[in-house]
């Protein structure tokens, strides 16, 4: 019994996959049909990953804690393995309900505007699945093309001159990235003859200086491929263009794709350069540290230069990946839980807003905020004919969409009482030392800077929010209400109530998340159970 | 050898990298294929270079680790190369559909201004 369970780890990756490609033969007229297989595939997951959050957050019974899957049979350094443990399956969990949300606005009108759109966005989610995932460089690399080559085709997706151009660059930035990728892989493996993660941390304390200089060299290229992901300062210009150009259901699912660089950023630092790694420890931790603040600040005045809504949401993603690297960086372990808290948090956020931000603008001509002040010359614009929509539009549509607006503005801003609040407070508690569990070392020049940074990022913010909203909601020049369906509103909503349940439930998260951090610290579990786990039905 | 390789990885590497900052798209994906051979080849290597040694197993070699050469690389660069074969083909299709869009080859979709 407890075999077959332990199958359940691979799911995450096997059923978009095979969904995903049992879709493209279908004829693109049977869109619903699969709208549906979509919808149900990702509603499938949701569960099996809240199945897989609860198993690995207990502490026995099948799953509990780390768990290992071997691909084959084939124990752990000569084999690809698997590995869920709380990070992953926390992972696993907000892609799943991303893509959930995501699906469901799309099946409104969206999907309409191109082909293959729900085959792509399963193979999307099998890569984010399968990157999340795996225990093997090499197997992350392949997972991590899987979802670009699907992100490439999603960012496509509805085409016109301005998706392709912002394609056109962000195919070329990734497919270099993917080369620094490749190399840093391969210096890895040239010097220490393993891809397996937890092997890799174990031979990197006894490892020979000239070769540890390799691996090194080889980590800082690998790192410079997931930072260009993550949307690290230097490395970013591509993506507020490419993320203010995508459909809007594309956009929401995203902003969990930076984040897969912030996973493995976090992951790889604290499990190979973490304490145990020697000479090593702590390796690349200053360049994080400035490249997140520098990234912060950058997003902030992004946020406050924007002036289409999209542009800010994409400016956001920024913030909050500055935000997260600089607090990896830091390499103070009481506020990684407090980061996983705000990853979360903001992740639904932003993807929020994404989904908003097309509602509101829905029906306004396109840069009507620019042109605020010469809108009254243009006259009234003409409505866009409308395709294929379903369910029924709701009623209160302004009301509806500015509490959201607000929810999201409150959000982002990290005012109390919601979760962004929640998220920044842990970060912070965990950076003075308020928690008790250590005692408070003195903080230093970086750490204030960070501090002023987090306080001034969520003061942009808010005034951009607040520029924002004000044009939309109060002063808008043109009256036209937006037409909205139920379906379309719902995802926003749920992902919203989703930011409320984690402030209500901010206790039990917590929680969690600290568990995370200290499995995510104490690196030897990990690779303790990756390396001894034994085959099936064997030795 | 190992000076030849490393020199043809370099010189690949140097070219790729010059297409790859050049304005027109047909130089891009000149550049980024030169660079994915200079990877494929640059993970090759990484498996330490050996003349006449078999990456598979012979009859009768077993266990004599000096009569055969490392097969990860050579499984991995068989990878990286269907997978930067399959990119490279997509960046294709993108290219062309800017230039259908834009009229022009230029990576920004418009010519620059001439000084």
């Amino acid at each position: 019994m407890s075999n077959w369970l332990h199958h359940l780890i691979i799911l995450p990756i096997l059923i978009p996959l095979m969904v995903g490609a049992a879709m493209i033969p279908i004829d693109e007229r049977n869109r619903m049909a699969k709208g549906v297989m979509g919808f149900v595939s990702t509603l499938v997951l949701f569960v099996l990953s809240m199945v897989l959050m609860r198993a690995a957050a207990s502490t026995e019974g099948f799953l509990a804690g780390t768990s290992v899957y071997q691909l084959g049979n084939w124990p752990a350094p000569f084999g690809i393995v698997l590995v869920l443990d709380r990070l992953s399956a926390l992972m696993l969990c907000l892609t799943s309900g991303l893509a959930l949300a995501a699906q469901v606005y799309s099946i409104a009108r969206w999907h309409t505007a191109g082909h293959h759109f729900h085959s792509l966005f399963q193979l999307l989610i099998a890569g984010l699945n399968g990157a999340f995932l795996t225990g093997d460089l090499f197997n992350l690399f392949v997972f991590f093309e899987l979802m670009l080559a699907a992100s490439y085709g999603l960012l496509l997706h509805g085409s016109g001159p301005l998706r392709v151009k912002a394609g056109l660059h962000y195919v070329a930035i990734n497919l270099a990235a993917s080369s620094l990728f490749l190399i840093g892989v391969s210096l890895i493996y040239g010097a220490t003859g393993t891809l397996n993660m937890a092997d890799l941390a174990i031979k990197l304390s006894t490892i020979s200086p000239e070769n540890r200089q390799m691996v090194e060299v080889g980590a800082g290229i690998l790192g410079v491929a997931f930072l260009v992901k993550a949307g690290m300062w230097p490395l970013s210009f591509w993506l507020p263009t490419a993320y203010s150009a995508a459909t809007p259901p594309v956009a929401a699912v995203f902003a969990v794709l930076t984040k897969v660089g912030i996973y493995v950023i976090l992951r790889l630092s604290l499990l190979v350069f973490g304490a145990n790694a020697g000479v090593s420890a702590g390796f690349g931790q200053t360049l994080l540290v400035i490249g997140g603040m520098l990234t912060i600040a950058f997003g902030a005045i992004g946020v406050l230069a924007s002036q289409a809504m999209a542009r800010l949401a994409a400016y956001s993603v920024l913030v909050s990946s500055g935000t997260l690297m600089a607090a990896i960086g830091l390499g103070h372990s009481s506020m990684i839980a407090g980061a996983l808290f705000y990853l979360v948090s903001s992740t639904l956020t932003i993807s929020a807003f994404f989904l908003l931000i097309e509602l509101v603008e829905r029906g306004r001509d396109a840069g009507a905020d620019v042109l605020a002040v010469t809108m009254e010359a243009y006259g009234d614009a003409d409505e866009d004919e409308e395709v294929d929509e379903a369910g029924a539009a709701i009623p209160g549509t302004m009301a509806v969409l500015g509490l959201c607006f607000c929810l999201c503005a409150l959000l982002l801003a990290g005012l109390p009482p919601l979760s962004g609040f929640v998220a920044k407070f842990a970060i912070l508690s965990g950076l003075f030392g308020l928690s008790g569990a250590e005692p408070t070392p003195a903080l230093s020049a970086a750490d204030w800077t960070y501090v002023t940074l987090l306080i001034l990022s969520g003061l942009s913010a808010m005034i951009a929010m607040n520029r924002v909203g004000i044009r939309t909601f109060w002063a808008s020049i043109e009256n036209t209400v937006p037409r909205v369906f139920v379906i379309e509103i719902a995802p926003v909503v749920v992902l919203l109530g989703a930011c409320i349940f984690l402030s209500l439930q901010a206790g039990p998260t917590m929680r969690y998340m600290q568990a995370t951090a200290d499995s995510l610290l104490n690196p030897s579990g990990y690779t303790e159970r990756v390396l001894t786990a034994p085959r099936v039905g064997g030795q | 050898m190992e000076i030849i390789l490393s020199a043809a990885i370099g010189v690949l590497t140097a070219s790729g990298v010059y297409l790859l900052l050049r304005p027109r798209t047909y130089q891009v994906i000149i550049g980024l294929s030169l660079l994915s051979y200079a990877v494929n080849l640059f993970i090759f290597s990484m498996g330490r270079l050996r003349v006449n040694a078999p990456p598979i197993l012979e009859p009768g070699g077993v266990g004599d680790l000096s009569r055969y050469t490392d097969p990860v690389p050579q499984a991995l660069v068989l990878t990286a190369i269907v997978i930067g074969f399959a990119m490279t083909a997509l960046f294709l299709v993108v290219l062309l559909a800017s230039r259908g869009f834009t009229g022009t080859d230029h990576v920004d979709g418009r010519e620059q201004r001439s000084e």
